[in-house]
Formats: C-alpha cells, sequence, structure tokens
C-alpha cells in the first residue's frame, strides 16, 4: 500500500503531533507514503480562500491531483477538511469537461495537467477500505478495552454527502465510531459528533466559537466520554487548543483530552506516546495515558 | 409495513411540562412518507398529536422536522428509508432552533422576523415602471437567482444551524439566502447598502460554513454557497475591513507567497497588530502552545515550486 501523501498545513505548522502520530501509524500498518512531489503542493484553500475566489481554489486543487497523478499513487490526507475541500473541488472538477479543460490551460505553463482520475482520500478512510478493519484489530497489541471514547468527525468529512461519495461507499457515515471499535475502545455517541467544532470563526467570533467547543466536549463528558477522537487537526486545534477558555465560558472544568485518529491507532498498535507528541497537547492527556498504564 | 415511530412530544399546558417520547406502531403501505404516518396517528390513535402540514407534496413548507436527528420535509421523506438510515427506528422531533409551541409546532415568529430584517423586497432606483412596463432583467441571471427563489421558508436549514445553536442573533441560512436573491439581482441598487448591514454581527461572517443547511435544503438552494458569494461581493464592494474579511484576505496572501497557512500569522493579521486588547487575548494561547512545542514556526518557509503556484494567482486573478 502506497500512497501520494498531502499532509496539510496544520500537521507540518501548529499540530506536528499529528505528523508523528501518522508517520509512526503508518509503519506500523505498512502503509507507504511518498512525500514527492507532493511537498510543492499548496494549501486546499480550506474553504477561506474559496471566499474570495472559487476559481483559484479549483486551479490549486487541481495542481495537487495533477501532481498526484504523475505518482500514480492514489492521494493520502490527513484533514477532514483538506477531505471535503478536495471532494468539492474534484466534484466540480470532474462533472464538467469544459471547466476542467480551461483550468487545465492555467496549468500548463507548468507542464501539467489533470486528468481527472483522482480520488483524494483521508487516512480513516484508507483504514477501512484498503487497510481493512479486520487486519487494524489483528494488529492491535494493546487493545483499549474499557476505554470510552467520543467520536468529533469535522464538518467536511460528513456533508455535503454528495461529492464524499456516501451513496457508494455508505460505510464513510460511521467510519469512525468503527475504528474506534476496532482498537477496543467504546464509542461514546452524542448529538454534536458531526456538528461544527467552530474553528472557523474562532477569529471572527471567539465567544460562539468557545461555546460550541463547551457544548461538544461537556456533552461527550457527560456520556462518559475520558477522551475525543478527531480526524480533523482544525477541529484539534480548537478543541483541544480552546478547551481553557471553553470551560472558562462554561464556569465548569473540562479537562476532555482531544486525541488525533492516528494516535488512538499508535496506542492500540504499541507506539511510545511520547513518540506520538501526546505529552505535547493544551489539555493535558496524563491522567488518561496513566489509565491506561501508560506513562505520558 | 408495520412501522414504530417515535415522536417527541411536548404540551405546556400539561401539569409538569416536560418533552418526552411516545412509540406509535401502526401498519402503512411500503411507500409510505413520515408525513403519512403522523397523519395516521393523529386520525387513527392520539388526536392530540400537534403537527403542521398542507399540500404534501413538499410545496408549501410547513412540515419541516427533524427525522432521526436531522432536518427534513415529513411530506417527502420514506419511512422506509429513515428506518434503513435510522437503524430500525424512526424518531420524529420538531424543528431545532425554534421554540416548541407544542409536540412538532415550532414558533416561526423569530425566522420570519429575520426574512423581514434583510428587506426581502426590490429596491429599485429611479422611476417606477409605467402601467404596461416591467423591470426587465437578463434571462441568465433570473436563471442563476432561480435557485434561490426555489426556497419555501420551511426552516429545515435554521432548525440544523450550528451558530443559532450558541447565538440567536445570527440571521441564519434562510434570511441570508433570501438577502442573496436580492444582492444579486440586476435589477435591485440597495445591494451596497444591503452588504453594508450584512457584514455586521450576525450577518455573513458569523457562518462557520459547517454546511449543514447545504445538506438538509430540501430545494438545493445551498444558502451557504450564497453566504460565501456575499462575502466575496463584500470585499470586492470595499467592506473588507471586518475580521472575517481580513481573514480571508491575510490567508489567501499566505497561500500565495508559501503555499501554505501561517498559523502564526494569520490571527496577527486578522486582528491587526496595533490591536491591543485582541493582542493580549491571544498571549496566553501563545504561551500555552509555546510551552507544549506546539507554536508554529517562526520563520514560514515557502514549499519548494512555489513560484508555480505564485503564477497560478497572478492567472486567475487577472
Amino acid at each position: 500500500m502506497r500512497y501520494a501523501f498531502y499532509p496539510g498545513c496544520v500537521s507540518r505548522g501548529a499540530a506536528p503531533e499529528l505528523f508523528a502520530a501518522t508517520t509512526a501509524v503508518c509503519e506500523k500498518l505498512g502503509i507507504e507514503l511518498e512525500f514527492e512531489p507532493m511537498r510543492s503542493a499548496s494549501c486546499t484553500g480550506s474553504g477561506v480562500l474559496q471566499e474570495k475566489n472559487l476559481r483559484l481554489g479549483d486551479t490549486l486543487n487541481a495542481r495537487t491531483f495533477a501532481l498526484a497523478e504523475r505518482t500514480g499513487l492514489p492521494l493520502l490526507n490527513i484533514c477532514s477538511t483538506c477531505q471535503g475541500v478536495m471532494s468539492q473541488a474534484n466534484q466540480r472538477l470532474t462533472s464538467d469537461a469544459g471547466y476542467l479543460a480551461s483550468i487545465n490551460e492555467d496549468l500548463a505553463e507548468e507542464g501539467l495537467e489533470y486528468r481527472g482520475t483522482v480520488d483524494p482520500r483521508h487516512l480513516m478512510w484508507v483504514i477501512v477500505e484498503d487497510v481493512g478493519l479486520d487486519s487494524l484489530r489483528a494488529q492491535v497489541t494493546r487493545p483499549l478495552t474499557g476505554f470510552k471514547v467520543a467520536p468529533f468527525y469535522g464538518c467536511y468529512i460528513v456533508r455535503p454527502t454528495s461529492a464524499l461519495g456516501f451513496d457508494e461507499r455508505p460505510e464513510r457515515k460511521d467510519a469512525l465510531e468503527r475504528v474506534i471499535e476496532a482498537v477496543g475502545a467504546e464509542v461514546v455517541d452524542f448529538p454534536g459528533k458531526t456538528l461544527c467544532c467552530g474553528f472557523p470563526i474562532l477569529t471572527i467570533n471567539e465567544t460562539n466559537s468557545v461555546k460550541m467547543v463547551a457544548n461538544h466536549t461537556l456533552d461527550a463528558k457527560k456520556g462518559g466520554a475520558q477522551a475525543m477522537v478527531t480526524p480533523c487537526p482544525l477541529c484539534h486545534l480548537n478543541l483541544d487548543g480552546y478547551q481553557p477558555q471553553a470551560a472558562a465560558s462554561a464556569r465548569q472544568p473540562i479537562d476532555l483530552p482531544i486525541i488525533h485518529l492516528p494516535q488512538l491507532l499508535g496506542l492500540a498498535l504499541g507506539i511510545d506516546p511520547n513518540a506520538m507528541r501526546l505529552n505535547k497537547h493544551i489539555v493535558s492527556t496524563g491522567k488518561l495515558l496513566s489509565d491506561m498504564a501508560l506513562t505520558p | 409495513m408495520e412501522v414504530t415511530l417515535s415522536v417527541r412530544r411536548f404540551d405546556p399546558d400539561a401539569d409538569r411540562p416536560a418533552p418526552y417520547f411516545q412509540d406509535y406502531t401502526l401498519d402503512l403501505d411500503e411507500g409510505s412518507v413520515v408525513l403519512d404516518g403522523l397523519i395516521a396517528i393523529r386520525e387513527r390513535i392520539d388526536g392530540t398529536l400537534a403537527l403542521r402540514c398542507s399540500c404534501r407534496s413538499a410545496i408549501c413548507g410547513s412540515c419541516a422536522m427533524r427525522v432521526n436527528g436531522q432536518a427534513m420535509l415529513a411530506c417527502n421523506t420514506k419511512i422506509a428509508d429513515a428506518m434503513a438510515s435510522g437503524g430500525g427506528s424512526v424518531v420524529v422531533e420538531p424543528a431545532g432552533n425554534m421554540q416548541v409551541i407544542k409536540d412538532l409546532v415550532v414558533d416561526f415568529a423569530p425566522f420570519w422576523d429575520k426574512v423581514r430584517a434583510v428587506r426581502p423586497w426590490l429596491q429599485a432606483d429611479g422611476p417606477a415602471p409605467g402601467p404596461d412596463e416591467e423591470y426587465v432583467a437578463p434571462n441568465e441571471d433570473m436563471l442563476h437567482l432561480a435557485g434561490v427563489m426555489a426556497c419555501i421558508m420551511c426552516g429545515a436549514c435554521v432548525s440544523d444551524c450550528t451558530v443559532l445553536e450558541v447565538d440567536e442573533r445570527f440571521l441564519g441560512p434562510a434570511a441570508l439566502a433570501k438577502a442573496y436573491r436580492f444582492v444579486a439581482d440586476p435589477r435591485d441598487d440597495a445591494d451596497r447598502a444591503r452588504l453594508g448591514e450584512l457584514v455586521e454581527y450576525g450577518g455573513v461572517w458569523d457562518c462557520t460554513r459547517c454546511m449543514q443547511c447545504v445538506e438538509v435544503c430540501p430545494k438545493g438552494v445551498d444558502p451557504m454557497g450564497r453566504i460565501m458569494a456575499m462575502r466575496d461581493r463584500a470585499i470586492e464592494g470595499g467592506y473588507d475591513d471586518s475580521y472575517g474579511a481580513r481573514h480571508a484576505s491575510a490567508f489567501t496572501d499566505m497561500v500565495e507567497h508559501s503555499g501554505r497557512v501561517d498559523e502564526l500569522r494569520l490571527p496577527l493579521k486578522t486582528k491587526g497588530m496595533l490591536n491591543a486588547p485582541e493582542m493580549l487575548k491571544l498571549l496566553p494561547v501563545g504561551l500555552r502552545a509555546q510551552l507544549k512545542g506546539k507554536r508554529p514556526p517562526i520563520i514560514h518557509r515557502k514549499n519548494p515550486g512555489q513560484d508555480n503556484v505564485r503564477r497560478i494567482f497572478e492567472k486567475v486573478e487577472s
């Protein structure tokens, strides 16, 4: 299993622990990551650049897809937002040949052309669809039995369903829950698991953004969650990084560790927590790890 | 087929009013929709069940409610489909983000107040057309607007809007989509004034882009897409000094400059380095990140081959 790896901005910026955990877990599971030529791929635009210029966003993503096509490998990403923005761009590019041709004109100078053959996929989907949950289960050396984990998807990996291939692959709808169960942990269901973490409006309306963090983390805790796991580093930035503010706004302690999806996998696969920088979260994972009989 | 509908009940006149779920089991045709089931309950089992409905044809917009946790029209949602996606169960609840009056009936007054707040009528300068004349608009512009005009004001988008859940002052997807219908109407001359109001608190920049409204809209109105289009128009129209506009511009500049986002500088550029209160608020966030080794690199390196990305910016933006 070899993939053209698109790490996104955040795993190389404010969430280095995601990068560390991803590379360690992929190595363990036999997922080979090809870094070239994707290093030169740009940000997807994250939906923000698209606010200003949708066509520009589509052109940048078409360039990324063309780079991936050049490798002949499937494209793997590790961010719900990257996944959604890529899927939406790909839907526009592959459903209108005239549009794709005009976008390709702007890629021609670099000698690139997107032929429309890329199916960008998040690590979470690759685990379910390529590795397989049975194979994952077989590789678990430290089952997380008895641990209650709340899933938090991130909007763009669940909506709009029309762009994300949910009709052809309905198993994507609850992929996160099934991965949590495959590593032996117990799923804590709560209404906010597919809702917004608030990150996109953090610098615009912090009060509302932080309220969303408080609502989701407190709901998950009410359900007995000891940790929350997310495949989206942007959600992580808010749910972890702004949890102190959320606790202040809700006037009660929260202290719910937020774990990146690959960190959860890594714990079950026997990877050293420090190698996955679990000691570098804003909300301490110390208690969680000591409950798991692991040293933070 | 035998189906069980689990319906959330609420009666404000009850001795101890508190919402509760009541299960109704009934025999229905295979092709029945949720509304068929609810009407059958009301007519055959329990006349006290309150719900709104009228056309039964997804035109009137009366019967938006939550089925298995998601807003939809009861009249165009097949019970069999709901059972298939809900693991066998069909849970029917009133629309969210609105006060429940009784059972499945919610109070639309704030909904209509917000629609009225965007002045949903044509405001054209110049003399009104004479009795035998009319406002003329290019066909393609109106075809584009037909997508928004398809809105039936059912409130499904408002029900599931994640911002309204935390802030009732947000205008919400339905009113904002209606605002776009006039902002983008070539016959309307008030678009600048409209945009000036829409960039204020509760307007276009408070949307989280979560796409709930896109997903639940039964008519394909794409409220979020319209909100995004108004953000672009607002920036182009010179309303570029809000945090939202500055965030979008700083973000785009960073992708143009280095190919990726500089998370260290994005909040600083959005808030403004001279904005002392906001800088003070960012200080503990920065300190915590520093302590945990999560501070983004101070020297933000460009991606290799960034010149190619920059050329794309020049081409597309010219």
